[in-house]
């Protein structure tokens, strides 16, 4: 058995706030395999974007990590700032939520495809340009070498966020952190970019870390799935499996809540209450507030992740055969 | 959360074309096209400005109680009647209001800015002698300030909160409640009384001659006609003006500059950048800065503004004879002409200058010239 | 007046907010508001707070009870001239024998009752006009923004210097003209508070329940303006006692032999050895204008939650 590309062990991440520190994370188990892509599903606020800003290291100044991370069979915690360079773009690279803000407006989109070409894979000039018409034509940018010297807001977001991929891809990373890149983006643009992510895992072997609120998006990209809650995983496994037969209260509640395939007999179930802030966690499960089958055991503590056959996880004290969409 | 598609098996086919998402980049307007009109629009702005400050200044004048031809004339001038009476016609001041407002305008625009009451000579004349002494301190405390501002303020920015920012941050809040007048005072009190090692003011000690005049400035025409030991002298009276200028430009810059590259590095394309392994100085240099330098470029404007105020009172202290002290004395003695010179010529300069700024936004954000 | 032309969809949180509309920058009314407990942090910059409201207490006790405090008369001679500080005149006397003690805290009537004077007209002036142009709008709101333009093109100390030398130096000119240097700027501020009021929803919302267009810039445009009047307002404080200083320095200020801060330090500054003439008055002014900017960055941050993420 081959180690997996990423693996956290007991991650927990904490913030600091304005009154106090504000536990964002906690005891994250995340494992991604190389060349396969893996979901993040989870509402805004759960915690899931900063997963990913922890997995590089960029995270606000006070911020504290424990736990491990071993990725390509080396430990990222504690590294200093120059072994955090090495790793970032050629080793884990990130394609952000809003394209208009992560490409920087007064530079060419070729400065900004090149710069870390030749900082890290030590291209010349000319060689890195290059590289760079050949990771435009792969992401599908019509006239590269003009789009070379273009700034980012001559370009559609569809197109803007192909760049950014193109960006992330351009130092061979190993592994790609997708933060919800489809979410500004219409529906029939998101389609183009789902499907270009799909292709590029497969012929770069690629794996990807891919962030959403989207379960849509979730079913028809990913593989396996993690349900992410108050910083924590609620449950895990193949996609199809998590989102067909759902063992966690939550995932259920998600499910249900969607508006699409309403029929007269069938309302809307919103899950009541708000999602939970950091720092204002209940002391039990997380979700036990908002779960319509809460119990007594579920206040007392919080359920530990377990394996429960088939590859999959759950953290929940209730049984899943109740939970049924 | 939601859902837009129903859960499918399986994943999606090959990629669609990229018509779905928008036209390529925008093909019609090379950069220099709107460059060029935004320029343009400029400058025609700054003209209609230019008119309303002549105007302004024009009414300024008719405000002040008195005659002019008694105010602008001097007492034996004023005994004979027909000097009175070719000022009256010279400037119209027998006409109505409006055509005496041409009438300025007119001599305004042949180069006629009157005759200073004080000094006897024409304004222009007197401009042009003394404005190169205030650029002689102007210049290197703007350059100066930028770069120390610029440094200061990033570092304070990238070290927020931390004490580096905080001793910074403190400094500059002093340095902002400081009477520009009274630190110029200190600081030749210091530097002269207390430890010897400044001069006395002035722009060159009394034995040397100044140099052949070239631009106007004593450092550069020393240098220019040879004479290392007039130039180092004009060096050593520039130090402690341009010392007092620069500390309290640089209080009133850091806060900007700081602020604006706090906003910069709370970015995600600065997150971006670093998420692409570059090394940190990489980021500050060619992203943090970048991004920043629209600010910077409005914080040289606030910079410029400040020394041209600064220079009135600090030019009173070290006895320069730079254009604060023209204007002080004229405006002292209600030399009106001279006053109105230096107000129009003042007011043309800083409008000048916003003018450039407003400019190299447009160089510096591409953004700004389609906006 | 300014109805909109195109109806707005009325949400039916906007209606809420509709009446009555007190909305300062992002406090809506019934959102929760955060806890503020304290921590290390905010114990700094409040302490910081209270060290400048003692120094402005101080300083307006000065100013008030003046006579009671003085030792001597400011503006008669009560020693040598050029005396230096010592026991009988802590802080010396100037070149006319005057204690500068005395004059220091006589000062304090002259200065700060002056600066918020002239920081109260600036805001009355200009917080009006910009009120009216960013209602009006269209060609009101033109002119307003070509006058600010105009007073603009002019560095304030020149244009003061050159308004105060030809009606005469005097307090009162003095005063007149740091106001018209600076109510363009309280002007400009109002103005656009007000105009990002008229496009907000809840504007629109009040309109169309009916409230007439006077009611309406009352209830609804006024207190929200209200806001970045008042963080300007304390921020330029101490610029004003800074300006006034200048002014009286170079002569054009309050007449002698009022004991200015500023127009004492020109007195000492022909004769360097008598330090204690121009230094000591300077770090009166200097006390001032810094309880001032503290203040009103306290009274900005209090004010403008969004600027706090940039301290």
């Amino acid at each position: 058995m081959t180690e997996p590309l990423l693996q956290t062990s007991r991650l927990s991440v904490t913030l600091r706030g304005p009154d106090g520190p504000l536990p964002v994370i906690k005891g994250l188990d995340l494992r991604v395999e190389p060349g396969e892509i893996v979901g993040l599903a989870g509402e805004s606020g759960s915690g899931k974007s900063l997963t990913a800003l922890t997995l590089l290291n960029l995270l606000p100044p006070g911020a504290h990590v424990d736990g491990s991370i071993r990725f390509d069979g080396t430990e990222l915690t504690g590294l200093d700032r120059r072994g955090w360079q090495g790793v970032r773009g050629s080793g884990i690279a990130m394609v952000f939520q809003d394209s208009s803000a992560a490409l920087h407006p007064m530079l060419t989109v070729g400065m900004q495809l090149t710069e870390h070409m030749r900082a890290s894979l030590g291209l010349s000039k000319a060689a890195a340009r290059a590289r760079a018409v050949e990771l435009l034509e792969q992401v599908r940018i019509p006239q590269p070498e003009r789009a070379l010297r273009s700034y980012p807001h001559q370009f559609s977001g569809g197109m803007r966020q192909r760049i950014a991929i193109a960006i992330a891809l351009a130092c061979r990373p190993r592994l790609l952190i997708a933060d919800e890149p489809t979410t500004a983006l219409d529906v029939t643009v998101q389609a183009g970019i789902l499907a270009l992510f799909d292709e590029l895992r497969r012929e770069h072997d690629l794996a990807v870390l891919f962030i959403t609120h989207d379960l849509g998006v979730l079913s028809s990209l990913t593989q396996r799935a993690y349900v992410f809650y108050a910083g924590r995983v609620m449950e895990s496994g193949g996609t199809t499996d998590v989102l067909n037969r759902p063992t966690h209260p939550y995932t259920s509640a998600l499910l249900g809540a969607r508006p699409h395939g309403l029929s007269t007999s069938r309302t809307l179930q919103a899950i009541p209450g708000v999602p939970v802030l950091p720092g204002e966690e209940p002391p039990g499960c997380p979700f036990e507030p908002r779960c319509r089958f809460a119990q007594d055991v579920c206040r007392s503590a919080v359920p530990p992740l377990e394996a429960i056959g088939d590859s999959r996880t759950l953290a929940c004290a209730v049984q899943p055969e109740l939970v049924r969409p | 959360m939601t859902a837009t598609q129903p859960p499918a098996a399986g994943l999606i086919p090959a990629a669609e074309p990229p018509a779905a998402d928008g036209p390529g980049p925008a093909a019609t307007t090379r950069p220099s096209r709107t460059l060029l009109r935004f320029v343009g629009k400029k400058i025609l702005i700054t003209a209609a400005l230019l008119f309303g400050v002549t105007i302004l200044t024009f009414l300024l004048v008719q405000a002040v109680p008195g005659d002019p031809a008694n105010t602008n004339l001097s007492e034996t001038a004023q005994q004979n009647p027909e000097i009175v009476a070719a000022y009256r016609a010279k400037w119209g001041l027998d006409r109505p209001l409006p055509m005496q407002y041409l009438t300025y305008l007119n001599n305004l625009i042949h180069g006629n800015l009157g005759t200073s009451q004080s000094t006897g000579d024409s304004v222009l004349a007197d401009l042009k002698k003394y404005v190169p002494a205030t650029l002689e301190l102007a210049i290197p405390a703007m350059i100066l300030s930028l770069l120390i501002s610029v440094g200061l303020g990033l570092w304070a920015a990238v070290r927020k909160d931390r004490a580096a920012d905080h001793t910074i941050r403190g400094a500059a809040l002093v340095g902002l409640s400081t009477p520009s007048f009274w630190l110029a005072i200190v600081v030749l009190y210091v530097f002269f009384y207390l430890l010897g090692v400044a001069p006395n003011g002035g722009r060159l000690s009394t034995q040397l001659t100044p140099p052949r005049q070239v631009t106007g400035m004593y450092t550069i025409d020393a240098l220019l006609q040879g004479r290392p030991i007039a130039f180092r002298d004009a060096l050593w009276h520039l130090m402690l003006p341009v010392l007092v200028l620069t500390a309290l430009t640089v209080s009133i810059l850091i806060r900007f500059v700081r602020s604006a590259m706090l906003e910069v590095l709370d970015q995600d394309y600065i997150k971006a950048a670093y998420a692409k392994g570059l090394p940190r100085w990489t980021v500050l240099r060619r992203h943090v800065l970048r991004a920043g330098l629209v600010q910077v470029v409005t914080v040289a404007g606030l910079a410029f503004a400040s020394l041209l105020s600064g220079t009135v009172l600090i030019e009173q202290i070290y006895s320069w004879p730079g254009i604060g002290q023209y204007a002080y004395r004229a405006a002292l003695n209600l030399d009106l002409p001279a006053i109105m010179g230096v107000g129009l010529f003042v007011a043309l300069v800083y409008t000048v200058v916003n003018l450039l700024i407003d400019i190299l936004y447009g160089i510096i954000d591409p953004r700004i010239r389609v906006s | 007046m300014s109805t909109p032309t195109n109806a707005p969809q009325i949400a039916p949180d906007v209606m809420a907010e509709a009446l009555p509309a007190r909305r300062l920058f992002g406090l809506r009314p019934g959102a929760p508001r955060p806890e503020r407990r304290r921590s290390g942090r905010r114990r700094h910059a409040r302490g910081l707070t209270v060290v400048a409201i003692g120094i402005l207490a101080c300083w307006a006790i000065v100013a008030i009870a003046a006579p009671l405090l003085a030792p001597h008369d400011p503006l008669a001679q009560s020693g040598p001239y050029y005396a230096p500080p010592s026991g009988a005149h802590w802080l010396g006397t100037d070149q006319l024998g005057r204690d500068i003690l005395t004059r220091i805290l006589y000062g304090a009537r002259l200065s700060l009752p002056l600066a918020v004077v002239i920081v109260a007209l600036a805001l009355l002036i200009g917080g009006t006009l910009g009120l009216v142009a960013g209602y009006l709008g269209r060609w009101v709101d033109e002119v307003l923004m070509r006058l600010t333009d105009l007073v603009f093109a002019f560095p304030p100390i020149i244009l003061a210097m050159v308004v105060t030398a030809a009606f005469g130096p005097s307090a009162r000119n003095a005063v007149l003209a740091l106001v018209l240097v600076s109510w363009p700027t309280y002007a400009r501020v109002v103005r656009s508070a007000v105009l990002s009021i008229r496009s907000s929803d809840f504007l629109s919302a009040s309109r169309l329940l009916g409230v007439g267009p006077w009611r309406a810039l009352w209830r609804d445009v006024v207190p929200n303006s209200v806001g970045p009047s008042v963080v300007l307002a304390s921020l330029e404080l101490g610029n004003a006692v800074l300006m006034l200083a200048s002014l009286s320095f170079l002569g054009l200020g309050p007449r002698p032999p009022a004991p200015e801060w500023g127009a004492m330090i020109a007195a000492g500054s022909n004769d360097l050895s008598k330090w204690w003439v121009s230094i000591i008055p300077g770090i009166a002014i200097l006390t001032v204008v810094l309880a001032f900017n503290l203040l009103g960055d306290a009274v900005r941050d209090w004010l403008d939650p969004r600027s706090r993420s940039r301290r």
